[in-house]
Order: C-alpha cells, then sequence, then structure tokens
C-alpha cells in the first residue's frame, strides 16, 4: 500500500460501545483496514448504523478507537487528535450552527477559530457565497433558514478555510434534490480547485458513483470497496430491463420479479419499466423467467453502483437467506390472499378517499401551502414530493389532521376533516418520520397501548394484534423493549401499530429515509401489497426514484402545487417526450426550475409595471 | 547564529500561539455575549429573577409579625386598668381592638379575626395596688412560630408598661412581687427584621442561580444541539470553550450581586457592617465555585433536563434548605449540620451574613474565603478535566 499518498491510513481498528440501557456492548466497527488515497473524493456507504459516522469521528478524533491505529495526515488520531483538528475540516451530519446567531455571524466565528486573516476572509466569504447563495441571507438567524441552506451554511462554516481534509457526514440527508445538486458541485469544484481529499458519507448510491473510491460498510464492516465502475462489476452481465407492453404500473411487474428469489436478486420500477439483476445461475432466456416476465421484453443493461451494491448485500445476507426469503414472501403473501378476494389490484374501486380543494394554511403572513387541490382514490400509492420548505409536510399534517386549514376543503375517507376531525382520525394510521413509540415499553406493550388508545379491547384487540404481529413478522420479540429494535424492525413495528385499528388510509411520512435499498426494497414490496388490500397509502419521500412506487405523485414548491398525475405524466408535464424513458430526478429539477423561473419572471413584469 | 534564531522562532511560536488563544478567546466569548443578548428566557433569568425575588422576599416573605389584631378584653376600666394595654396601641407590630365581653373575644379568636386575647381582670387595680396583679395573655397557637412572636411582643410590651407604673407608684416594691423588668436586646439584627436576614441569603441563591443553574444549561445546550461536534474539530482547546463561558456569566453574576446589594441597602436599609471589599472578594470566590459547578454538571450529564435537574438539586436545594439560608444550621440534628457545611453556598451564606450585619470578624473571613479558594479551584479543575473534545 503507498502510504506516502494517502490521506488516510487504518489498520486494524476496532471500536464498541456499551449501551447504557441494556449494559451490552455493541460493536460499531470491526477489523477496518483502509488507506484513502490523497486528492481524491472517496464515499463511505450503507444502511444507518453501518458505522460510517463512527468512523468519520474516530478520523476526526472525536473518539478514541479500542485497538488498532488511526492515522490521518501523518499524524497518529490517539495521539495528537488536535494537529488532526487544526488541520481537518469536519461536518458533522446534524451541523451545529448556532440557531440564534446569523449567516454572518457563524461564518465569522469559525473563521475566527481557524484563524483566517482578515484579507482573505474577503475573497474566501465571497466565493463561499456565490457558491451557496446565501449572499442575500447573510443578516438572517441560522435558525431562521430551510433545512436545505443550513446545510449549506455549515458546509461553508466547515470551508471558511482550506483544509488539507474535508469530512462531511452524510451532508445531503433530508436535502432536497436541487440542494444535492448544488452542493455536491461545490464540493466537486473545490476538489479541483484545491486538490481537497473529501471523504463523504452517504446513503445514496447516486452519489457515491461520483466518487473515485467507494466502501461499502455493513454492520461495522467493509464489506467491499473500489472505483464504483469495480463495484458495478459484480453485477456485470447480469442487469436487465423489462420493457413492459401493458400500461399498468410498473411496480406490479416488480412486486412479480422481486418474489422470484430464486431466480432473481433484486427488481426496481424504473423509467416506467423494470430494472432486474438475475442471480449467477439464471440465464435470461430462462422459460421460468419468461413465464413471469409475461410477455415483457428483455434487454440487457449496464450495471450501476447500486446493482453492485444489491449483489454484495445478497451475498453477505446469503447465510441467512432463508430469512431474507421468508420475509419477502410474508410481505408478498399478504397480497396473494387479498388478490383472491378482491381481485386484481389494477381494478381499484374508484371510491375517492381523500378530496382536497383549494386547501390554504397560513402561517401568519406566510402562506405554507396555496390553494392546492387533489383528489385520492381507494387502494392508491399517492407520494407527496418537494423540496424541503414546499408545503409537503403542512400538507401532510393536514391530511391526517394534525392541522387545521386556514380555508378550503378537506374531506378524509368521506368525512369532513374541519368539522369531523376526531371521526375522521379513527379512520387513518399515521407512520411518522420520527420513531415515536415508547422505547421502553415492550414490543407487545406498546402494540396493547395503541390498540387501546384506538378503542380496541378484548377479543378484538387480541385478534389484531395477533393479524399484524404476524403480518410484520414480531413474532419472538414481543417481550423485546422497542427501544432496542433494530432500525427496520422499528419502522415494521410503527407500520404494525399504525394499521391495528385498520384504517383505510396510511399515511407515511418519510419512511424511507436514513435506509439502506435491501431495507428499502422490503418496504415497497410491504406498501405494494398493502395497498392491494384496499388501503389508501399517502406517503412523502426524498428518493425520487422511489416515486415510481407511486400510483399518482404531486410535486410541490414554496407551497405550490407545481404537477400532479401518474410519473409518466409527471415526466409529460416536465416537457419530456411520452415515449423516452423517465427520470423522476430529472423530471423534479425540471419542474422546480421551470416554477421558480416563471416566478422570477413575473416578479420582473411587476416591477417593470 | 542558529541558536539565537531558534530562541526567536520559539519566541515568535508562543507569541503567536498566545494571540491565537486570545483570538479564539475572544471570537467564542463574542457568541457567547450575542447568545446571551437574544434568549431573552436566559438574560431574564440572569437579571430579572434576582429583582423579583428580592422584591418577594423583601415584602412578601416577611417572616415579621406587623400590626397582629390582638383582643384586649377590659373587665376593669379604670384609669390604671387602661394604663396597663396603652403600650400595645403603641407597638408598631399590634393592633388592639378594645372590647368589653370574653365571649366576643373568644368568637373573634375561633374566626381567626385576632391572634390573641389580652385580658385585664375585674380585680386588676385592686391586686395593683396590693402588689400583685396579672394580666392574662392568651395566643392562636395553630402558627407555632408566629404565635410565639406575638407571645414575645405581648409579655415585653406589657411587662414595660407594668414596670413603669410600678416606678410611678412610688418605687416602693423595689425588687417586690410581680414587677419584672424584662430588658431584651438582639444583637447584629437589631431591629429583629427577617429582611435583613433574608438578604444576604438572597445574594447567596442568586450567585447559584446564574452561576450554577444557567451555565449548567447552556453548556449542556451545547452537548444536546450538537453545536460541540463541529466547534470540537477546530483549533479551539477545551480551556477556551469553558473561559468562554464562564467570562459572560461571571459579568451577569456580577450586575446581579450589584442589583442586589442596591437593593439590599436602599430599599431594605440592610447595613453593611464589615468590608465592601471583602464583600466583593468573598462573592468573586463564590460565583467561581458555582460556574465551576455549573460547568461540571453540564459536561458530565450533556442533556439539559439532567443538568437542570441536577444543578436544582445540588446547588439550589442545599441553598434554601441547608445554607442556613430558612433554618439556622445551630438548630439541626449533627448529621444534618455537617451535610450542610459540606456545600459551600453554607460557608458564603455565613460569611456574607456576618460581614453585612456584624463586621469583618477576621477568622471566620480568612477560614470561609480559603475554603471558597479551595472550591473553586476543585470544581474548575475537576469541569476541566471532565471536558474533553471527544464524544465517548
Amino acid at each position: 500500500m503507498n502510504t506516502a499518498g494517502s490521506a488516510v491510513q487504518i489498520e486494524g481498528l476496532h471500536k464498541q460501545f456499551l449501551d447504557k440501557e441494556s449494559g451490552r456492548k455493541i460493536v460499531a466497527l470491526r477489523d477496518i483496514n483502509l488507506a484513502i488515497p490523497a486528492g481524491t473524493i472517496s464515499a463511505f456507504v450503507g444502511p444507518d448504523g453501518a458505522g460510517k459516522t463512527t468512523l468519520l469521528r474516530l478520523m476526526a478524533g472525536l473518539l478514541r478507537a479500542d485497538t488498532g491505529s488511526v492515522e490521518v495526515l501523518g499524524v497518529d488520531a490517539r495521539r495528537d487528535p488536535q494537529q488532526i483538528q487544526d488541520r481537518i475540516s469536519y461536518m458533522p451530519q446534524r451541523f451545529g450552527l448556532y440557531e440564534d446567531l446569523s449567516v454572518q455571524e457563524n461564518l465569522d466565528l469559525y473563521a475566527d477559530l481557524h484563524g483566517v486573516a482578515a484579507q482573505d476572509r474577503v475573497k474566501r466569504y465571497a466565493r463561499l457565497m456565490e457558491m451557496t447563495g446565501l449572499a442575500k441571507f447573510t443578516a438572517r438567524p441560522a435558525g431562521k433558514l430551510s433545512g436545505g441552506m443550513k446545510q449549506k451554511l455549515g458546509l461553508a462554516c466547515t470551508l471558511v478555510r482550506s483544509p488539507e481534509l474535508l469530512l462531511l457526514d452524510e451532508p445531503t440527508v433530508g436535502v432536497d434534490p436541487l440542494s444535492r445538486v448544488e452542493l455536491w458541485e461545490i464540493v466537486e469544484q473545490l476538489r479541483q480547485d484545491e486538490h481537497l481529499t473529501v471523504i463523504i458519507s452517504t446513503a445514496y448510491l447516486d452519489e457515491a458513483e461520483r466518487c473515485a473510491q467507494v466502501y461499502v460498510l455493513h454492520e461495522g464492516e467493509v464489506l467491499a470497496h473500489g472505483t464504483p465502475q469495480a463495484l458495478s462489476d459484480h453485477a456485470r452481465g447480469r442487469c436487465f430491463m423489462a420493457l413492459q407492453q401493458s400500461r399498468q404500473p410498473s411496480r406490479v411487474l416488480q412486486a412479480k420479479l422481486l418474489d422470484n428469489t430464486d431466480m432473481i436478486i433484486d427488481a426496481v420500477p424504473q423509467g416506467g419499466d423494470v430494472r432486474f439483476i438475475l442471480n449467477e445461475h439464471t440465464q435470461s432466456d430462462a422459460p421460468a423467467l419468461q413465464e413471469v416476465l409475461d410477455g415483457a421484453r428483455v434487454e440487457a443493461v449496464k450495471p450501476r453502483l447500486e446493482d453492485g451494491f444489491m449483489v454484495l448485500m445478497r451475498a453477505k445476507l446469503h447465510q441467512d437467506k432463508a430469512a431474507v426469503e421468508a420475509s419477502l414472501a410474508a410481505a408478498a403473501s399478504l397480497s396473494n390472499s387479498s388478490a383472491n378476494a378482491q381481485g386484481p389490484a389494477s381494478d381499484t374501486s374508484d371510491e375517492v378517499m381523500i378530496e382536497v380543494r383549494d386547501l390554504v394554511r397560513k402561517f401568519g403572513d406566510f402562506i405554507a401551502v396555496n390553494s392546492t387541490s387533489f383528489a385520492v382514490k381507494r387502494g392508491e400509492i399517492f407520494g407527496l414530493l418537494g423540496p424541503n420548505g414546499a408545503g409537503k409536510t403542512t400538507t401532510f399534517r393536514m391530511l391526517c389532521g394534525l392541522l387545521p386549514a386556514t380555508s378550503g376543503f378537506l374531506q378524509v375517507a368521506g368525512v369532513n376533516l374541519r368539522t369531523a376531525r376526531a371521526d375522521a382520525r379513527r379512520r387513518i394510521g399515521y407512520v411518522s418520520q420520527k420513531f415515536s413509540l415508547y422505547g421502553n415499553l415492550s414490543v407487545m406493550e406498546n402494540l396493547e397501548f395503541f390498540g387501546g388508545a384506538y378503542g380496541l379491547r378484548g377479543k378484538r384487540l387480541r385478534q389484531r394484534i395477533a393479524t399484524v404481529t404476524e403480518q410484520f413478522e414480531l413474532h419472538g420479540l414481543e417481550r423485546t423493549p422497542s427501544g432496542h429494535l433494530p432500525g427496520g424492525f422499528k419502522q415494521r413495528l410503527a407500520m404494525a401499530v399504525g394499521l391495528l385499528h385498520e384504517p383505510d388510509i396510511l399515511f407515511l411520512d418519510e419512511p424511507t429515509s436514513g435506509t439502506d435499498p435491501l431495507a428499502r426494497r422490503e418496504f415497497w414490496r410491504r406498501i405494494t401489497a398493502l395497498a392491494n388490500t384496499g388501503v389508501t397509502i399517502i406517503i412523502t419521500t426524498h428518493f425520487l426514484d422511489e416515486a415510481e412506487y407511486c400510483d399518482r405523485i404531486v410535486i410541490q414548491d414554496a407551497g405550490e402545487l407545481k404537477a400532479l398525475g401518474t410519473p409518466r405524466e409527471v415526466w409529460v408535464q416536465a416537457g419530456h417526450s411520452a415515449s423516452s424513458p423517465l427520470n423522476m430526478e430529472k423530471a423534479f429539477i425540471d419542474i422546480v426550475n421551470q416554477a421558480r423561473q416563471a416566478a422570477a419572471r413575473s416578479e420582473q413584469e411587476v416591477a417593470h409595471a | 547564529m542558529p541558536e539565537n534564531s531558534i530562541a526567536t522562532a520559539q519566541v515568535d511560536i508562543s507569541q503567536h500561539s498566545f494571540r491565537a488563544f486570545m483570538r479564539r478567546l475572544f471570537a467564542l466569548t463574542r457568541k457567547e455575549v450575542r447568545q446571551l443578548l437574544r434568549d431573552k428566557s436566559n438574560l431574564s433569568i440572569g437579571l430579572l429573577l434576582p429583582v423579583i425575588l428580592m422584591l418577594i422576599f423583601g415584602y412578601g416573605l416577611s417572616l415579621d409579625v406587623k400590626n397582629a389584631p390582638i383582643a384586649v378584653v377590659m373587665d376593669d376600666a379604670s384609669p390604671t386598668a387602661m394604663e396597663a394595654v396603652v403600650g400595645l396601641q403603641l407597638s408598631p407590630f399590634l393592633s388592639p381592638l378594645m372590647l368589653t365581653s370574653m365571649q366576643e373575644a373568644e368568637a373573634m379568636m375561633l374566626a381567626r379575626e385576632v391572634d390573641g386575647i389580652v385580658r385585664v381582670p375585674s380585680s386588676y387595680s385592686r391586686d395593683l395596688a396590693a402588689g400583685h396583679a396579672s394580666i392574662q395573655v392568651i395566643v392562636h397557637g395553630a402558627e407555632a412560630s408566629r404565635a410565639s412572636i406575638i407571645l414575645n411582643y405581648l409579655t415585653a410590651t406589657l411587662a414595660q408598661q407594668g414596670s413603669r407604673s410600678a416606678d410611678r407608684l412610688g418605687g416602693i416594691s423595689q425588687g417586690g412581687l410581680g414587677y419584672i423588668n424584662v430588658e431584651s436586646r438582639l444583637w447584629f439584627n437589631e431591629s429583629n427584621t427577617s429582611t435583613w436576614y433574608l438578604v444576604p441569603g438572597l445574594i447567596v441563591l442568586i450567585i447559584t442561580l446564574v452561576g450554577a443553574f444557567l451555565t449548567a444549561l447552556v453548556m449542556a445546550r451545547e452537548w444536546e444541539r450538537g453545536t460541540f461536534e463541529a466547534l470540537f474539530v477546530t483549533p479551539v482547546k477545551p480551556v477556551e470553550i469553558l473561559l468562554a463561558k464562564i467570562i459572560p456569566y461571571f459579568c451577569v453574576g456580577i450586575i446581579g450581586l450589584a442589583m442586589c446589594l442596591c437593593t439590599a441597602r436602599f430599599l431594605f436599609g440592610v447595613p453593611m457592617e464589615g468590608s465592601l471589599i471583602i464583600l466583593l472578594f468573598a462573592s468573586v470566590l463564590y460565583l467561581l465555585v458555582a460556574l465551576g459547578i455549573g460547568l461540571l454538571i453540564s459536561s458530565v450529564t450533556k442533556n439539559q433536563f439532567m443538568a437542570s435537574q441536577v444543578s436544582l438539586l445540588v446547588s439550589l436545594l442545599p441553598v434554601f434548605m441547608l445554607s442556613g439560608f430558612m433554618f439556622d444550621l445551630r438548630n439541626v440534628p449533627m448529621a444534618i449540620n455537617i451535610i450542610g457545611h459540606l456545600f459551600p453556598a453554607t460557608h458564603f451564606m455565613s460569611l456574607i451574613k456576618t460581614l453585612m450585619l456584624a463586621g469583618n470578624v477576621w477568622p471566620q473571613i480568612i477560614l470561609e474565603c480559603s475554603i471558597l479558594i479551595a472550591y473553586a479551584v476543585l470544581f474548575i479543575s475537576l469541569a476541566r478535566v471532565v471536558t474533553r473534545k471527544r464524544l465517548d
């Protein structure tokens, strides 16, 4: 290994934490060996809890390794963390901006701490302001910026001087696609101009694809590393697109493919078609596969990083392959049984479950949601998409009756929310973004408590609890304190609780942020199965590729509804031809940009008049 | 010359690092001051609360008895008898109500319209002439401490008047029956107003509040909001972070102290028997102790809720209960007395009371100040040791 060219050199690193509540030791990192080449951008990818943050904190000298060595810029992190901290810049996941200080004051604080000379500051600030677009807001308190702006200010504070090494911990989490693109442009530009070494952790595999080196972390271990190309090659020759002839939503075929675990490793809806990866024993012309494909044309495609990642993850999980299969089978069984009872999914009734007309919500002078209208039918998966501060959360909260509307008509499950909010609430289930169950109550106690809160008791409560424990595979975990459950199980429990009272509508707020692709597949398999049973799903998400699981989506920006329809309709609204393969991320960015330009134009016209 | 140049370089580095230290300290302190000024809740706890507490304790929560209503039943309406009770009317502590029947007085007592009854028997004039006059005094005992204060006032006033009458009668029976000459004096709090006694205690309370409670909260808030994580990965040293927290809150504490002293002097007329300089010096020492405790608590708990609970338990409650603020430690069981003396507040309390009400007692000043210095050094160095730029 070429030590001289390495910005970071880690050997035999182990790190464990003591969980104070249970008194158990939790292994955060085991046997990590890596050398990060200087002058490049490297990415750590992996799900929440994989050890990405711990690894970055060890490099920043904020944590001390149990065993093994961490050498950053040639300095031993154990012996002299201060020297490392003098030379690097680190942006933690939750960047600690001082919310009551203004943008300028935050910047000045970090410039003073890093000892940036006054004459250098002028140039640096001008550059940072230009890159981040914060110039207009220098006097605004940091607490009053939108999420994306805060992230950019955090990055600006980390970059008040040129560090020798830049560590970024999930800088794009909770940041909308527009801000993500801008953040990446800033980082890339800096690397070119100042030959920075950048280490970035991310849950987005498309972001990792821009990096020179990718380290795939899983449960505290480096599962694989290499260039994005090398990692993608794990899936070479096994990636295909199934081009659909019928007009049915691509998630139907995707679900069928994903259920065939003996042939297929992964399947996702993409561009109105289905992308899938075959396992090593299956040929694309295998008769069994043709049967599943049901007439869809198959075309080989180039593997992406995500494909390689999925192959690696599946291989890793091969030991407990049975468990994965069982969980997917259980998720699917739900849809099969109901499909028999209610007929195919595409035959959803025309019953309108949610109707919104001219909905407005103001906070003082600020219009958070402006005259929004749409309707959602039974069994539909309806996605709310938009940049930070677009009004998604406000709309979402009004729909579940957590926030009263200022004006407009709002009917949920046939009940007018403005007059009979309690009635409507009984017919909806809600799964919040954060885990909002009682962490120190066991799984069973949580189910019993929330069942009681929904008015279920006696035999009916026991029956429902049995059903949801079965449905979400919580068997054997009944007595585990829910705070100790691994992330994916927490979400399952949250969904089980949300469905206890058999609601007609399930609201999910950013359910997939921070989860790995594997967990996301499983989650969506459950959601599509649930929709097939006639439950209406309203979901918000930052992952735009997930919009393709939705029957219809709405895109909001600055409180206004900008686009509404099926993913393909939205693609057309964004100004693309109906036959071109759709790319939801592009559609989103185009629509939001068009709307903003139009707004700027009309503002100018008003100014001229 | 190479040796020389090395020496100069070292000087340069040390000067440079001192300048860097000052620059960072200035930046952090400025940030701290800005936050303090913008966060209205902290500032009002630091500056408004002391004034409110002073006014509440000074006016509202006085332990004194003033104008206690007393029923005076005159079974003997002779001028001699009237003379016996006239002193009650002149007392600022009592407000007598002349009645003629005992039943009426008892009814008022049951209704708690009066706190006590003074009954002059019909045989008073006769007995006085005979040299063994007596007056019955009954006090409502529901509030024991108030009752005993009223009883004291009543007997003192009546005895004074009695002795005066006796003098006028010619002094024949000097040292004779029944005429007790009570001479009561109170030392150090001559007017026996509890305000005098409470105000020094309030100063202790307010310094504790600003020093320990506020500092614990602001430091814990940084841990909780994750603002430290980014701050740590800069050239900042833990000492600079601590100093930057201490400086503004030290100033707030001094302003609070000044306000307390002014209110004490000009509003309540509390005397300043000892040296003001020594009092200020001792207050600064105690403020440093409190700041040290606050920083230590927050660095250990790292969360605002815990920090506020712990600082309430280990700093504010002991000031109320165990420092001699409300209850004199000489009257409590030995064990509690010892526990009380473990708290720095107790030492500062006794010192500040002596300084304000008694004067400069040098052995005590030296002893308590040394104890405070020891505590200040202990807590601030512990805070320094505990505050590390580490997250585990």
